[in-house]
């Protein structure tokens, strides 16, 4: 069968199925005792056996099948939880998921797993387990015993079936075997399938159609039917097809269906995430039965099926949407100036009826971009337990508000800066349990990691109850790598001094670790969340802790912006970084040095003068006695920058300025306005030092 | 546009620079533009007049005659922008005046003479003969080497 159509779906539920894994595994090891968590485990596992193993994935199969044994045992009260078992099955995990991770890359999957399988064996100690469900052992299955299949009815066949049978139809298993020297087995199942579709309907074949027009099975397959006619009349029909050896119908009573869908629906209840599956797994599982026909229904753990109302689109698609919309917001920024000029009002109403709408759609075009931070978080868990365990620290994560969504680009760029501060906070912030319990603090150290909604922005903390910033230490280092001067650095505020390690070429691990500080130190971590239009701070205390806070933008490509007027020209100030505008005296404005300065609410804020800035000063110096000014802030610090006039606030398109202008002073892009002219967006993190 | 070897003919479009004549080839251009609304960009230097919107994209324009530090003359109305599509980004070219398009034979393309006018060689990628008119090829790639930092000195 080519499968290839299905890999992409495969890898994304075998990463899915894997992440539950992991979570429950992290869960059971705070309760070992929790018999529901291993099923939950066991139920994924076995997901993902029964698809790698349709896939063709041998080895990710086979791990799985040891992995659920294990799981099993454990189930089953023969073999007790305890950390080296868990720690077998994390690495059983692991390894799981670079094998997905190689076929996401275009590997086989293949892997040397002996070790593993090994191990997993010598934790099951022998025990011998009849559970032998593989897909493999299908193909070994054909014996003296009298088989049928177990097959796997997703929701809508089992109600088309009951349904059927309520209308007094029959619905039966018809599982054909053809001679083994059978030369034609297309033919003979095209024959068949053609008396069978006489005397009924046929709802649903294992193998798949598909196999079975390939030629892909051997020499048995299963026909599901609906008929009115009964058993034997169906079996003397089908024996005249040639070269057929054997046939053996099985009823699929009221029963069975009841029973089989109570058992489904147990499991969708106790494993809401399951709900997520959309595919049926066409994996066969045999079951040895007896040949009687009432006594089917085996009770098969399966974790499919569900009529869930969501469908995954190709990222692209939204990213064309996204861009279309982009030139809509374009033109109804346009249609709206021409309206004011206009004063129609038929017009007027039928371009905020416009604007309206489509600010709506704006809303559900931004939100279908939206993830949850769970996505990136989820992996942290695992993260921190192989961490503390190799820095021998214990440590107990707690994430907080992992449900906060945030645009998909944003998304995927935050993963690595995070990664690199809970290193950090691990490394650097706790402490060993020794030094926890001589500083008077509990010998667990508590990482939180926080992530919230606030106005326009999406806040990500991470907090750590740790040995905090070392102002002495910091001081020290950042005057031998020359990041500040000697006479500065006593005026630093404590938050000052801890962003120095932010600062580029600055590292306090006195020695470099394994964990963090390979070269590359948390500088990279202030860059990426900058090009992200980000910000970070931290907030630390000497012995008690250091919190990271970091800001993101909900979105990137749609921001809110105050569009200025300098000298006929018009530029557009970000809202995120503006504090707020004022209109002050000339004669209010001081002077400390040859800098420009206001006194605004106690605080001494420079003034920049934009024409200055961007190179238009036209002479005549403006006699009016009153300047408009623009408060904004690039973290704690403030500047007032110097403006002709304000125009308003608008919701503006981000655009690049292409390759050819790569670097321009104090420009972070540009826009279309209403009127097609480009305005630039001002940078303000370059105009604040 | 030196793919010498080729026979074929090559198409390019002539425009005008202080009476002079300069092509580019008729692959990399996209569209001619008569006057646009340019924003200027501050801090650039000084062929560099700004950006406009072609479209919907934000695309930088360059005046050639600022760029070969030749005579500054007014946007007027024989003037027009040449929009050339190079290494994935548009750029807008102020010309004086766009003639035609027309066939150059490849073979009628050689080196550049020692001195062609006063445009800085490097700019250059060969001259054209054809019939009684002199052709100058323009080396795109140099003429438009991005802009990375501002210096200082072009300010």
């Amino acid at each position: 069968m080519d499968t290839s159509q299905y890999l992409d779906m495969f890898i994304e539920e075998s990463k899915e199925h894997l992440q539950a894994c992991n979570e429950q595994l992290l869960a059971l090891e705070n309760n070992p005792d929790d018999l529901a968590i291993v099923n939950e485990i066991f139920r994924a596992a076995h997901t993902l056996k029964g698809m790698s193993a349709t896939m063709g994935y041998e080895d990710i199969a086979d791990l799985t099948h040891k992995m659920e044994n294990v799981l099993d045992a454990i189930r089953n009260s023969k073999i007790s939880v305890t950390t080296e078992i868990l720690d077998v099955v994390f690495e059983a995990s692991d390894d799981l998921e670079l094998m997905v991770l190689d076929i996401e890359a275009g590997g086989d999957g293949k892997k040397d797993v002996s070790h593993l399988v090994d191990t997993l064996n010598r934790i099951e100690a022998g025990e011998p387990l009849d559970l032998s469900e593989t897909a493999a052992a299908t193909e070994e299955a054909p014996t003296e015993v009298l088989t049928s299949s177990g097959i796997h009815y997703d929701e809508f066949e089992l109600t088309v079936i009951s349904q059927s049978s309520d209308q007094g139809f029959n619905a039966y298993e018809i599982t054909v075997e053809l001679r083994e020297d059978c030369l034609l087995k297309v033919a003979r199942v095209f024959m068949t399938f053609e008396i069978l579709e006489k005397s009924g309907e046929v709802i649903k074949t294992v193998p798949t159609v598909e196999k079975l027009e390939n030629e892909d099975f051997d020499q048995k397959f299963t026909i599901v039917l609906l008929t009115h006619e009964d058993a034997d009349e169906l079996r003397a029909k089908v024996m005249k097809v040639s070269e057929i050896e054997d046939v053996k119908i099985t009823h699929i009573t009221d029963e069975y269906v009841q029973k089989y869908k109570q058992t489904e629906f147990e499991s969708l209840e106790e494993q809401p995430q399951e709900i997520e599956k959309k595919t049926e797994n066409p994996t066969v599982k045999a079951a040895q039965e007896k040949a009687e026909p009432k006594d089917t229904a085996p009770s098969k753990k399966s974790g499919q099926s569900s009529s869930n109302k969501t469908i995954r689109v190709n990222i692209d698609r939204l990213d064309i949407l996204m861009n279309l919309f982009e030139e809509l917001v374009i033109d109804r920024g346009r249609l709206q100036s021409i309206a004011s000029e206009l004063h129609n009002p038929e017009l007027n109403e039928s371009v905020e009826r416009m604007t309206r709408v489509s600010g709506d759609l704006q809303n559900i075009i931004l939100n279908m971009r939206m993830v949850p931070v769970e996505t990136v978080f989820n992996r942290f868990p695992k993260m921190v337990r192989t961490l503390a365990r190799d820095l021998n620290k214990k440590v107990n994560l707690e994430i907080i508000g992992a449900e906060t969504e945030l645009d998909r680009t944003v998304i995927d760029e935050i993963g690595d800066p995070l990664v690199h501060l809970i290193r950090n906070a691990l490394d650097h912030g706790v402490e060993s349990p020794e030094e926890r319990i001589a500083a008077g603090k509990p010998e667990e150290g508590t990482v939180t990691l926080r992530a919230y909604h606030s106005g326009n922005h999406v806040f990500i903390e991470l907090e750590d109850d740790g040995a905090g910033v070392n102002r002495e230490r910091v001081l020290n280092k950042a005057i031998e790598r020359g990041i500040v001067s000697e006479e500065i650095a006593p005026t630093l505020s404590d938050k000052q001094v801890a962003e120095l390690i932010l600062a580029s070429g600055f590292s306090t691990a006195a020695a470099i670790t394994d964990v963090s500080g390979r070269g590359v130190g948390l500088d990279v971590v202030k860059n990426t969340i900058e090009s992200l239009g980000g910000h970070i701070s931290i907030d630390s205390k000497e012995g008690k802790g250091s919190l990271f806070q970091v800001q993101l933008p909900l979105t990137l490509s749609i921001i809110s912006v105050m569009l200025v007027e300098l000298d006929q020209e018009i530029y557009a100030i970000p809202l995120s970084s503006i504090i707020e505008t004022a209109i002050i005296q000339k004669s209010d404005i001081l002077n400390a040095h040859n800098q420009p300065v206001i006194d605004f609410r106690g605080t001494i804020v420079p003034l920049v003068d934009l024409k200055e800035i961007f190179e238009m000063r036209d002479g005549n110096a403006d006699e009016e006695d009153f300047q408009s000014i623009v408060i904004v802030r690039k973290g704690e610090s403030l500047a007032g920058l110097v403006v002709d006039s304000f125009i308003g606030q608008q919701e503006i398109v981000l655009k690049s300025l292409g390759n050819y202008l790569q670097s321009v002073f104090a420009i972070s892009g540009a826009t279309i306005l209403g009127n097609g002219q480009v305005a630039l967006i001002v940078d303000c993190n370059a105009l604040i030092k | 546009m030196t793919k010498a070897v080729e026979v074929s003919d090559m198409k390019v479009i002539v425009f005008q620079l202080m009476n002079k004549e300069y092509a580019i080839g008729l692959d990399v251009v996209e569209s001619i533009e008569k006057s646009l609304s340019i924003t200027r960009v501050p801090r650039m230097p000084s062929y560099v007049k700004g950006v406009l919107n072609l479209r919907g994209v934000v695309t930088p324009v360059v005046d050639l005659r600022e760029r070969f530090d030749m005579e500054y003359k007014e946007f007027d109305e024989s003037s027009c922008i040449i929009i050339v599509s190079y290494a994935d980004s548009e750029v807008g070219l102020i010309v004086d005046d766009a003639n035609d398009v027309m066939d150059v034979p490849t073979s009628a393309i050689g080196p550049q003479p020692e001195v062609v006018g006063s445009v800085e060689s490097e700019f250059i990628s060969g001259v054209a003969k054809v019939d009684k008119r002199l052709l100058v090829m323009l080396n795109l790639e140099k003429v438009l080497q991005p802009i990375k930092k501002v210096n200082a000195d072009e300010l």
